[in-house]
């Protein structure tokens, strides 16, 4: 399988850059300025997150955000609207991140169709466990040319994280410590014996790592043992204030330069 | 039909493990053993022996005569109210320390509604010496004062939440983040038939001795094991699951689940899952789910905090949709005139949870000849509060 995401990580090996933020927040209509923004910045990837009641895989900030693009009016459908033209100037790699739940609602089917017509290159989904989207799911998402991303975590055994990378097309995200997302900003000794550990195994997918990265120092470190790392909660506070959203995105960007 | 879990952990279309991959290792690690576990001899010894000596069981079946005479039935109680911290609560308590035990862990997290099963949490961690947290929304911390402070007389921390609606679903979502935060030595006590698998089978094996004693208990006082119906409330359901559990694959037993209709079933304050909901996924199982079309939980509503929960668990979805379990709801209003009845007819303060069951009764068209048991899940005392506003308002 072809997509943006699989040339990004055939051109790059290191460094990746991946942001995330809640679509819908801070404001309903900030979703295309916030990604064009990221993309100007030097982003690599984005990957917009679809809001959902009860987002038990992560901390406060994203909680909250996720409060107020409900709050807002964000739904599925009006984020594919909001992206229907999104294509025509944006060209890095686009994820969807979001639970199980308002993606079965909308349809498992209509939702890859929708991603495939609106230039999504893959997914993210917390709740979906491996072996329900090997059983049911695979199929429409290849089908759709879409990368399904999973995640591990300190507590995954080796012959878990072969299976997974052997049924990921696009990378695998590392989930940096046990916690949900926004926890401490630093990385310890015990994260870089894990990290290390998952380096060992020689994987064939790249891998990113996520939860805990919080800016240019967290980001580097961890970049050392994968092949580049993801930004969520840190750059969701950044967003907060009442200066335009492309200066905040603009601003949190610049310490990466 | 088979109303019990198969073997990849659904109940039909319901049920499953819809987990973060954070819950995995401690997901599995349960599916893996708790049969093993549960059902070994000394498991089984040690658990019967604590629900004897400890919670007191068997909790009595009382024949009502004045609740016979005025529904011209015979109508039995099932005396949950009478155990050990209150409630049914204890018997799956009880079970999943002696299981944490056997899997190391040494520290417990729990949620809790009406504070019932924080309070069985609480009490079987003070005995086991284990550490205990209790997740508890903010509204229902204020409304179910009483057991807010036995649980930190008992030694556990109660800590409110504050997101969401406050209430039972979001003191889930906060324990399942702190189980996400401390895989390693953490057991979360789920205190309903809800949950990724196996918590919904477990929590209904535990519970199953409720039906397991009725059954036994109608035999000396009726010469039949089998009642005609079996009512029980239902919120998460586990008091229904264990009441309903050894009548699922004997037909002629009616099993009425009564839900909280709270304020009305239409009245946009409700949480009558099966009338208003739809499948979808909660707190790792599918299920049936209160929620919009967009997929978004909707917040329930009841004056019951037991009962105040947008899901029902995978077993009592699928009892519902193959019609083997009758679906009523109760009204508060209905609830708290059910509780009265009891209390002044029979001595006998309900929880406002099983005040839902009893509400049932002035429902049901029963013969003179039919053998009716109303499980009373619970006892009334930390609802006082909201009787005596009732019973003020009546005078």
């Amino acid at each position: 399988m072809e997509n943006r995401i699989t040339s990004l990580l055939k051109k790059k090996k290191e460094n990746i850059l991946s942001i995330y933020f809640t679509a819908g927040y801070p404001a309903l209509d900030d979703t295309v300025s916030i990604i064009t923004e990221l993309e100007n910045c030097g982003a690599d990837l984005i990957e917009i997150g679809i809001p959902f009641s009860d987002p038990v895989a992560d901390g406060p900030v994203i909680q909250r955000s996720s409060e107020i693009a409900l709050r807002n009016g964000m739904s599925i459908q009006l984020l594919f609207e909001q992206l229907k033209e999104i294509r025509n100037h944006v060209s890095i790699p686009l994820i969807l991140m979001g639970y199980i739940n308002p993606v079965m609602q909308f349809g498992i089917e209509d939702f890859c169709l929708r991603c495939r017509e609106t230039g999504i290159d893959g997914t993210i989904i917390p709740d979906l466990p491996l072996e329900v989207y090997e059983e049911e799911y695979k199929e429409v998402f290849e089908r759709n040319s879409l990368c399904n991303i999973f995640l591990i975590t300190p507590q995954t055994i080796d012959e878990r994280i072969r299976k997974i990378d052997a049924l990921s097309n696009g990378f695998i995200y590392m989930v940096s410590s046990s916690s949900t997302t926004g926890a401490k900003g630093s990385v310890d000794q015990e994260q870089i014996a894990y990290f290390a550990r998952i380096q060992d195994l020689n994987l064939r997918s790249p891998r990113l790592i996520g939860f805990g990265i919080s800016d240019k120092a967290t980001f580097g470190r961890a970049s050392s043992y994968a092949n580049g790392a993801i930004i969520g909660s840190a750059f969701i506070s950044a967003l907060k204030g009442a200066e335009p959203v492309k200066s905040k995105v603009k601003l949190f960007m610049d310490e990466f330069h | 039909m088979n109303y019990q879990i198969d073997d990849k952990g659904y109940y039909g279309i319901f049920g499953g493990a819809f987990i973060p991959e954070m819950m995995f290792h401690n997901i599995n690690e349960l599916q893996k053993n708790y049969l093993g576990i549960i059902e070994s001899e000394s498991f089984r010894k040690e658990f019967r022996q604590l629900l004897e000596d400890y919670a007191g069981r068997p909790s009595p079946l009382y024949y009502s005569d004045r609740l016979s005479e005025h529904y011209s039935a015979h109508i039995y109680l099932k005396r949950e109210d009478l155990n050990h911290t209150g409630s049914h609560k204890i018997n799956n308590t009880i079970g999943q320390i002696l299981l944490a035990k056997r899997i190391g862990k040494t520290r417990i997290i729990a949620e809790t509604g009406a504070g019932q099963h924080g309070v069985a949490t609480a009490t079987v961690c003070a005995r086991a010496g284990l550490e205990c947290v209790v997740y508890m929304g903010a509204v229902d911390v204020a409304r179910q004062s009483p057991n807010v402070e036995k649980m930190k007389m008992l030694g556990a921390e109660v800590r409110p939440v504050e997101s969401g609606s406050k209430t039972l679903k979001d003191a889930t979502n906060e324990a399942i983040r702190d189980w996400i935060n401390n895989p390693v030595d953490t057991h979360y006590i789920i205190g309903s038939v809800v949950g990724p698998h196996p918590y919904p089978d477990m929590v209904a094996r535990f519970q199953s001795v409720i039906s397991e004693e009725i059954r036994q208990q109608l035999k000396v006082k009726t010469g039949r094991e089998i009642p005609d119906y079996v009512i029980a409330c239902v919120g998460g359901g586990s008091n229904a699951a264990g009441a309903f559990y050894h009548f699922l694959n004997e037909p002629q037993v009616q099993l009425i689940a009564v839900e909280a209709a709270g304020k009305g079933v239409d009245s946009g304050e409700s949480a009558a899952t099966t009338q208003l909901g739809r499948p979808g996924v909660l707190h790792g199982s599918r299920s049936l789910l209160m929620q919009t079309a967009d997929g978004q939980v909707i917040e329930p509503y009841s004056i019951s905090a037991g009962l105040d929960y947008p899901g029902i668990g995978p077993m009592h979805a699928n009892l519902f949709v193959t019609q083997r379990a009758r679906f009523l709801s109760a009204t508060d209003e209905q609830a708290l005139k059910a509780a009265l009845y009891l209390s002044q007819k029979e001595g006998i303060i309900p929880a406002l949870e099983s005040a839902h069951a009893l509400a049932a009764l002035e429902m049901i068209t029963f013969k003179p000849d039919d053998i009716v048991v109303v499980n009373v899940s619970g006892r009334g005392d930390k609802d006082m509060d909201a009787y005596l506003k009732y019973f003020q308002s009546q005078k």
